[in-house]
């Protein structure tokens, strides 16, 4: 690869020079080409339809919880694209070069590659994915009408999607960061990693993880204070037990994200000495740092995902969830010792075999009540009436990968026995096993299950089948072969292999991918298919499966303030409550509901910061300078907005609701 | 709370006049809930830098120790601005629960006149401290001191611009229950930037001239 010289440096345009575009790297011009294209091609056709201004008025600029939920969700399957296009590159190359080929990716654009992908599939997918999913069921779940904070809410997505500007920008413009998805220093410090990829990983983790931190407060707040009269604590759903606790994680440890690559920033760009080899400095310390945010954020990607296959598993069976209190108390065990087990990520650090042993304890104590969950599921489909639909099917093959992909982090967490798989592809086999087979499975199950309640149709089952037996395959075929390698003692992020022996195992790796890409295409058609036929596959009820909870009681989609009348509760399963009572819909007597005003203010102060960012990576100081100061003034100028919310009129909700009492009727008449 | 309908069957949903003072109310303590649980994640910011400075405080690597730079006096000086400043704080909010905005926006600016004070005193001393060579970039001790001291100094500065803000805007519209709601929650962020600064005075200045 062509050396870009990074120590240069211009008062006008910083780093920047017209040798930073890598057009001498076949593969990614071809990207880059393809992306002009397909860009070029979208906005045209936004451009075309006329599709601009609906898109910033009722989406881009809009506070309601849902429509930013659905933005959330496309930002992460967008991602998820990306973050896959990586993994195949990846497969492509081990494949190639282990059946002793020469490769097609030099060790440099490789080491880019594996960092992007798993920063981004656990920053801009996963993350998005299971916020996304918070935000659009709980305050539904919760009967309220919108979170506590409906313009934070708006902000903080725009803030995720800023960092995931600027990690795509990275791919065109200049280079990524080739230290690891953690970055751990001093590969990540300046002497190592002078390039810009460093600070594009830091700038958009910063700016991505402070969205995720006021998006955790929000919806703390929201789950505290806004439940329906008489949905006590323990009369929650399942899933909002699990998002709460999964948004203490979050404003319990991003913070120390956002210090620790602060102290990171500050090594590289003031030549601070916090976690360099000289003068003081101790890399450890960053190691533990980021793994005390590291760690819990597992388990804030997971713990939603065990409220979502909850309330599928007792929806599909007909019954209540099976042990709801222990549910519970597994859900905050989980969340507490998640904070207690961070070293467990690098016990050959040295600590010693006190200090290990503690960790390796704490470790497989987690299993404990996570089995406690898998039991739960397991006693609630026994003599179950079950309705074997599509999220029935992601949860049967959660259920038996997770169990796997847990039985190995088991064996992960004895100290001996990870010093020998340490860094191997035994770890990338657990932690794969983990993700895809619980949050991956998790979301797609969600998808399944909660899209007639944000579309007002159901998916087509056909194509989410195909899509369900291709993960389902390829994850097996993808990564037991890896096991099998890591136990061999082949190293992670090797892009070169000396001999053949191992080629087998890594074609059939390859193969398991391109199951994996058969996987999400299906999804994709899926969605194409279900669009096309959307008449066909209505939902006029608003509760498709038969439901137990309160967002199954307003319509498919719901209105926009939710319920024409806050919800009463007296049972954990409230809906299913009303539905055994008899209860009719109320339909006169409507009154003012008070709403939020949509702002566009999120939108235009995170494109501000997303420019910022580029002015940092950049060094450009004056660029950055001033966009800091306007960002700072046009925030400050928000808060003399005191004109932020509005009634709704009763005739509106009464129109709304009419139409509503029309559409159940005439589900009722044919029949 | 009633239940039960006439009909005998429990009631499912709620009418709204009964309940919108309440939500209106909810709002005003979501603020305060929020804010405070915004003030925490704040907490374990400056939790891990007091962590990092705990591991490297030690690491002079050659350079100067805290008993040789830091003056005692003058951090005394300062610390008492500090909390002089949240008295203040505290006089204003007093002035605010009796309806009296002039004596609020004075004791306001009284309040931002310490704010001001101490930190012209920490930008004197890390001024003095570069000047005999005492930079971040000398050792992994002063790299975390900085950095720890630093961003509490920051924060303080953001609590003197939003001071000037709130007092701008109790001007234009005096105590609304959105301004007042303001008043609160700078008075929770000025308070808790006092809390850590009686963490820092106390264990990275006493501590370190000890040794």
């Amino acid at each position: 690869m062509a050396a870009v010289d990074y120590s240069r440096w211009d008062p006008i345009v910083g780093k920047l020079g017209w040798d930073i575009f890598p057009f001498h790297e076949p593969v990614v011009l071809v990207t880059f080409i393809g992306v002009v294209i397909g860009g070029v091609a979208v906005l045209g056709a936004l451009t075309y339809f006329k599709l601009w201004g609906y898109l910033w008025k009722e989406w881009f600029t809009s506070i309601d919880h849902k429509k930013i939920g659905i933005m959330y969700m496309v930002l992460a399957l967008v991602m998820l694209v990306r973050g896959f296009a990586d993994a195949l590159l990846m497969r492509v190359q081990q494949a190639w070069t282990a059946t002793g080929g020469a490769g097609y990716l030099e060790p440099h654009h490789y080491d880019q590659i594996f960092t992007a992908h798993g920063m981004i599939m656990i920053f801009f997918v996963a993350m998005p994915f299971v916020t996304g999913l918070m935000n659009f069921v709980m305050p539904l779940q919760i009967g309220a009408r919108d979170v506590a904070f409906p313009f934070l809410n708006n902000f903080s997505f725009w803030l995720t999607t800023s960092g995931a500007v600027l990690v795509m920008m990275s791919l065109f413009i200049g280079e990524f960061s080739t230290a690891g998805w953690l970055a751990y220093p001093p590969l990540s410090g300046i002497q190592f990693s002078p390039s810009v990829g460093v600070d594009y990983y830091i700038w958009a983790l910063q700016i991505a993880g402070i969205g995720t931190t006021l998006s955790g407060i929000n919806l703390i707040v929201t789950i505290v204070k806004m439940r329906a009269p008489g949905m006590a604590y323990m009369k929650m759903p399942v899933f909002c037990w699990t998002a709460l606790c999964t948004n203490i994680l979050i404003v319990a440890t991003f913070p120390i994200l956002t210090a620790t690559l602060v102290l990171l920033t500050l090594d590289r760009y003031l030549g601070t000495h916090f976690f360099t080899n000289d003068l003081g400095g101790n890399p450890m310390m960053y190691v533990n740092l980021i793994w005390i945010w590291g760690h819990p954020e597992v388990y804030i990607l997971i713990l939603p995902i065990f409220g979502v296959f909850s309330e599928i598993v007792s929806t599909f069976s007909g019954k209540r969830l099976f042990g709801y209190t222990s549910m519970v108390y597994a859900t905050a065990v989980i969340t507490i010792l998640s904070y207690i087990v961070w070293l467990h990520h690098f016990f050959t650090m040295g600590a010693g075999a006190s200090v290990n042993s503690f960790f390796g304890i704490t470790t497989m104590v987690i299993s404990i009540p996570t089995g406690a969950k898998m039991f739960n599921w397991l006693f609630t489909i026994y003599k179950g009436r079950i309705k074997f639909e599509l999220p029935m099917y992601w949860t049967l093959g959660f259920m038996l990968t997770f169990v796997i992909g847990g039985m190995s982090g088991v064996m992960l967490a004895v100290p001996p026995a990870d010093y020998v798989l340490h860094n191997s592809l035994f770890l990338i086999a657990h932690f794969h096993n983990v993700i895809i087979g619980g949050v991956v499975f998790g979301v797609f199950a969600a998808m399944t299950y909660w899209f007639p309640k944000a579309f007002g149709f159901r998916l087509a089952p056909f194509w989410g089948k195909v899509s369900f037996w291709c993960w389902l395959i390829g994850f097996y075929l993808a990564f037991m072969p890896l096991y099998v390698l890591g136990l061999m003692g082949v190293t992670r992020r090797l892009s070169q292999f000396e001999g053949t022996a191992y080629s087998a195992y890594f074609v059939v790796a390859l193969i398991g991918a391109l199951f994996v890409a058969a996987g999400i295409a299906a999804f994709l058609i899926q969605i194409a298919v279900s669009i096309r036929n959307r008449e066909a596959l209505r939902d006029t009820t608003g509760d498709p499966w038969n439901g137990r909870t309160l967002e199954w009681s307003t319509s498919s989609p719901p209105p926009y303030y939710n319920f024409a009348f806050t919800p009463k509760v007296h049972q954990i399963d409230a809906w299913w409550q009303m539905k055994q009572a008899g209860y009719e819909r109320p339909l006169d007597n409507f009154e003012p509901i008070h709403m939020p005003r949509y702002t566009s203010t999120g939108i235009i102060l995170s494109g501000i910061i997303t420019v910022l960012g580029f002015a940092l990576i950049w060094h450009i100081w004056w660029l950055a300078a001033m966009t800091f100061v306007v960002a700072i003034a046009y925030g400050i100028d928000h808060t003399f907005n005191y004109d932020r919310e509005y009634y709704v009129q009763p005739d509106e909700v009464a129109g709304i609701e009419g139409e509503r009492t029309r559409l159940l009727a005439a589900e009722v008449a044919p029949k | 709370m009633s239940t039960e309908t006439a009909m005998g069957q429990p009631e499912f949903y709620v009418r709204q006049s009964a309940h919108d003072d309440e939500g209106e109310h909810h709002h005003e303590t979501g603020t305060m809930l929020g804010f405070w649980i915004y003030l925490m994640s704040d907490c374990l910011i400056f939790g891990t830098l007091f962590a990092t400075y705990a591991v490297l405080g030690r690491n002079f690597a050659a350079g100067p120790s805290p008993a040789d730079l830091f003056e005692l006096d003058m951090i005394l000086l300062s610390t008492f601005m500090l909390l002089f400043s949240s008295i203040t704080y505290g006089f204003s909010v007093l002035r605010m629960d009796k309806g009296d905005l002039k004596g609020t926006q004075i004791w306001l600016v009284v309040t931002g006149l310490f704010g001001l004070a101490f930190l012209g005193l920490e930008i004197h001393e890390f001024s003095h401290l570069w000047h005999i060579g005492a930079t971040p970039m000398a050792s992994a001790f002063l790299s975390s001191f900085y950095t720890l001291v630093g961003t509490h100094g920051l924060h303080v500065t953001v609590g003197c611009i939003w001071l000037v803000v709130l007092l701008v805007q109790l001007r234009i519209r005096g105590l609304t229950p959105e301004n007042k709601r303001r008043m609160m929650c700078l008075s929770m962020f000025w308070h808790f930037l006092d809390l850590i600064w009686i963490g820092v005075f106390s264990f990275v200045y006493l501590a370190g001239v000890l040794v």
